[in-house]
């Protein structure tokens, strides 16, 4: 392949791809994302292979392999272009009736398709499932189309128009106010505005200068950008190079965490290609234009996500963050004006080059614009990526998209930012997604987490497991996040497990402000957000237990006793059997007693107690009954004869 | 390098651009509490009691003046409610460490912490990367480092380099705000200094 060189050269190239494709022909696409690979695409993709081979397909039919979709949760996923028909958690026994079917009959495999849980309904194309129907799916949604690699498919879909349009129409100054324009702000945590950002950088004494993607994507349970940059490393070298250019810089880094092979692997692929095409390295597209970049693969530890640290790693030093300013916009990188930007920020510049800023500001809050994708998890019927657009209310991203809250329960809280954002309530569901409106509800965007409690969620221990996840992970430079938060984990821990104080709260809201105020950067900073939220919301719960050994959850181990009730209990013996402590005592036509001395709280017992008695509960914050004297404990059975 | 114009405690002062709040305060003879802090090291930040109140277009923000640059019109106040409330959660949570600390003590007193605020903690070291820092930067020998991470972790002398570089130097030992130091060096005197002379005793 000969390097394009020109923006002539690159639409003929993109001309031809686009006329090598025949729209209505079949086209198979499965899902080869992490979360698709780890319930069995591969083999999902081999049997296709191997089928369609068996049943004369082959070289009828195209197979393509893309990046993740967003709804992992119901891999491995099959769309047949052109219908876009959707199958959901295939097999690879399903295939051959895949191939039979649909592919030569053009039959749908009904028992594959999405079944609406509240409707029964089934539903045929992947846009029309509810989980995709409501989201607004800019960035994300090019990943169901394009394998990552193909260079032609990115081209196919408009792919570096904008680079084109930047370097060859565009001054560093227009593309700068472009993007300042269109209030694009960091979609990494801070929400800082990316224009302003590079304008400082541009502008700032010192060269070389440098760009630098932050794809470390600590946060446990997210994996936004993992799958951005696994499905579509093209768009995000694309916006980098923008910004590369906007600022005049001719390096840019990678950082990938190690533990995203699969990235790692489609990028660099995707470099490899972009270079091949003369889309990146010397002279891109003919413009005078050098960039060139490098993959760096990071440690691991949390913290090297924030940007201190994460230059600090890149220059083989301690990842410690150190203070800003100055911040590394004018003293980055070996001391460089150096240009950090998350992911998603990056891969949301062509979007902004290609429709102009106006278009992009049409989406969104009064201060936050376009769309944010989110990893929405925990008690919820839905759960995977979701990209909607700023200003949707937190209940129609849980309700719409989400599909509530299973198994009949109520909803308590969702948690969002990450282990240092914070706990919103079911009043505050009307809240419109946005960075300041997250912040002022004690919350925040973060890189994007989204976790949703039920009922049976302990608010005191949810701020205990987050502060104790950050304790974990603070990098111990600086003493109010090390010795702050150990010590605020140590109070949460007493109070989760009946030894609160009362004068404990006015503690940790002392704690809380100093690691807020006083903290060098912002896991510090923002480590009091589990506890603050859930006090402001949920302040009743943490009185329960510090005054009263309860836990209105029902949750905490050590608050919570198992009660069988001798009213209910039908002497089946289950619970009897189950109980790995030997804690019960029963025996035929008994009514089973816990014995509370040897009962380790293990709940095997409520699990196992059948709905029809349900005789098992928890008690908490009050005594358990004394055990039923020995002789009524007989059951006499009034409803079956014997 | 031209002149940077402030204020602090009420104090105009004229400082060169670059300088750091303490540097501007120290040379107008104006006090603000230090632990991690050394005139011959680069900035750190580590401890935070030199957190300081500033206010710049209108705004209040609380800064650590050991690192933070002077800006033209900073009002500085190095004594407030909040700086003091602050300085005083710090000191107890260092005190949690090192109670007999002769410098904590001074401060405890000052601000009012109270040393038994929390539970004692197993480590004396108060982290403040003194010795660490100094040694790395001044003597340039690396023979005390920092081992493991976050919560655990702890200073600890390399005895490799230590049994040969340290016996003639012991320059960081009394910068140490706490007993720890002291401590951990007749500590690996004691046990690894021997066992690495003694391998080492064949070549000699
Ligand atoms: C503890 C911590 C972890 C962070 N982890 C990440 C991360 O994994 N990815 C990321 O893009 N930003 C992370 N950030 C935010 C970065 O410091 C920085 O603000 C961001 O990369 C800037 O890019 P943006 O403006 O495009 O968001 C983290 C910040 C902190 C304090
Ligand atoms: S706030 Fe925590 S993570 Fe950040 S520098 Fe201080 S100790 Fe390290
Ligand atoms: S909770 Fe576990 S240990 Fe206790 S009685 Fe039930 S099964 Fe036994
Ligand atoms: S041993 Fe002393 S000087 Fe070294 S870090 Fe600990 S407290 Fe600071
Ligand atoms: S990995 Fe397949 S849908 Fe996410
Ligand atoms: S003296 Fe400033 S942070 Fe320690």
């Amino acid at each position: 392949m000969a390097r394009l060189s020109s923006p002539e050269e690159l639409e003929k190239f993109r001309q031809e791809a686009i006329s090598m494709r025949d729209p209505a022909r079949l086209c198979v696409s499965v899902c080869a994302g992490s979360g698709c690979v780890a319930t069995g695409a591969g083999e999902v993709i081999a049997a296709l292979g191997a089928e369609l081979r068996k049943q004369g397909l082959e070289g009828e039919v195209d197979l393509k392999r893309t990046g993740c979709h967003g709804f992992c949760e119901k891999g491995p996923i099959v769309v047949i272009a052109p219908e876009e028909i959707c199958y959901l958690e295939v097999t690879p026994e399903d295939i051959p009736e895949i191939v039979s079917a649909t592919l030569k009959e053009g039959r749908v495999v009904e028992r594959l398709l999405y079944v609406d849980p509240s409707t029964g309904e089934r539903v045929t194309r992947e846009a029309d499932i509810p989980f995709y129907k409501h989201q607004e799916r800019l960035v994300f949604g090019a990943n169901r189309t394009i394998a990552p690699e193909s260079i032609e498919d990115y081209l196919a879909i408009a792919g570096y128009q904008a680079l084109a349009k930047a370097l060859f129409e565009m001054t560093p100054e227009q593309v700068i106010a472009e993007v300042k324009e269109a209030h694009l702000r960091g979609r990494g945590g801070g929400g800082f505005p990316a224009g302003v950002k590079w304008e400082v950088a541009r502008e700032a004494p010192g060269e070389p200068k440098y760009v630098v993607v932050n794809c470390d994507e600590g946060d446990p349970g997210a994996y936004m950008d993992r799958s951005l940059m696994e499905g579509n490393p093209y768009r995000v070298l694309e916006g980098l190079m923008i910004g590369a250019y906007a600022i005049g810089a001719h390096e840019g880094y990678i950082y990938i965490r190690q533990e995203y092979p699969l990235a790692v692997e489609n990028l660099c692929g995707a470099m490899k290609r972009a270079e091949e095409h003369g889309l990146l390295g010397k002279n891109v597209l003919g413009s005078g234009f050098d960039f060139h970049v490098k993959l760096h693969r990071g440690a691991g530890a949390f913290v090297c996500g924030e940007e201190t640290a994460l230059l600090m790693s890149l220059e083989g030093k301690a990842g410690e963050p150190r203070a800003r300013p100055p911040y590394p916009a004018v003293r980055g990188l070996w001391a460089k004006p150096t240009c950090i930007n998350n992911v998603e920020t990056w891969a949301n510049v062509p979007l902004i080059i290609n429709q102009g800023a106006r278009a992009f500001t049409s989406i969104g809050t009064e201060g936050s614009k376009g769309t944010k994708i989110f990893s929405l998890v925990g008690k919820i019927n839905n759960t995977g990526l979701v990209e909607i657009p700023m200003g949707m209310t937190l209940r129609d991203i849980i309700y719409k998209i989400g599909g509530g809250i299973p198994g009949g329960k109520k909803f308590k809280a969702l948690q969002t930012g990450g282990p240092s954002g914070g706990c919103i309530p079911e009043e505050l569901l009307d809240l419109e997604v946005g960075f300041d409106e997250l912040t002022q509800a004690g919350s925040m965007m973060g890189s994007g987490g989204m976790i949703v409690m039920d009922e049976d969620t302990c608010m005191v221990d949810v701020a205990r497991y987050f502060i104790h996840f950050l304790t974990d992970e603070s990098c111990g430079k600086c003493l109010p996040c090390r010795e702050g938060l150990r010590q605020m984990h140590k109070i949460l821990s007493n109070i989760t497990e009946g030894r609160g104080k009362e004068s404990d709260i006015e503690l940790l809201e002392e704690l809380s402000e100093t690691a807020a105020e006083a903290s060098l950067c912002a896991l510090g900073k923002t480590a009091p957000n589990p506890f603050r939220s859930t006090l402001r919301y949920f302040k009743g719960e943490y009185e329960a237990h510090i005054k009263e050994k309860r836990c209105p959850a029902l949750y905490c181990k050590e608050l919570i006793s198992y009660y069988i009730d001798p009213e209910k209990c039908q002497a089946c013996g289950r619970c009897l059997r189950e109980c790995p402590a030997e804690a019960i005592d029963g025996g035929k036509k008994m009514i089973h007693i816990v014995d509370q001395e040897k009962c380790t709280k293990c709940g095997s017992c409520l699990e196992v107690c059948p709905p029809r008695f349900s005789a098992v509960r928890k008690i908490s914050g009050e005594p358990v009954p004394p055990p039923i004297p020995e002789d009524q404990r007989a059951i006499v059975r009034k409803s079956k004869k014997q | 390098m031209s002149e940077v114009r402030l204020q602090i405690d009420g104090k105009d002062v004229v400082t060169r651009e670059g300088a750091t709040i303490l540097e501007a305060a120290r040379s107008a003879g104006i006090f603000i509490p230090t632990l991690c802090h050394h005139e011959k090291l680069e900035p750190y930040g580590g401890c935070r009691i030199c957190i300081v109140e500033v206010e710049l277009r209108g705004a209040t923000t609380l800064v650590v003046s050991c690192v933070h640059p002077v800006e033209d019109d900073l009002v500085v106040r190095t004594r407030s409610e909040r700086v003091d409330r602050i300085r005083k959660t710090l000191l107890e949570l260092m005190l949690a460490h090192a109670p007999d600390s002769p410098p904590l003590q001074e401060l405890a007193v000052e601000y009012g912490a109270d040393k038994d605020r929390f539970e004692k903690e197993a480590s004396f070291c108060i982290h403040c990367g003194l010795c660490v820092r100094y040694c790395a930067e001044v003597v340039k020998k690396n023979a005390v480092g920092f081992v493991e991470r976050g919560t655990r972790k702890e200073i600890a002398f390399i005895p490799e380099i230590a049994a040969r570089e340290c016996p003639t130097c012991k320059e960081c030992l009394p910068l140490c705000p706490t007993s720890y130091l002291q401590a951990a060096f007749v500590l690996t005197e004691a046990f690894a200094f021997r066992s690495v002379s003694s391998e080492a005793a064949p070549e000699e």
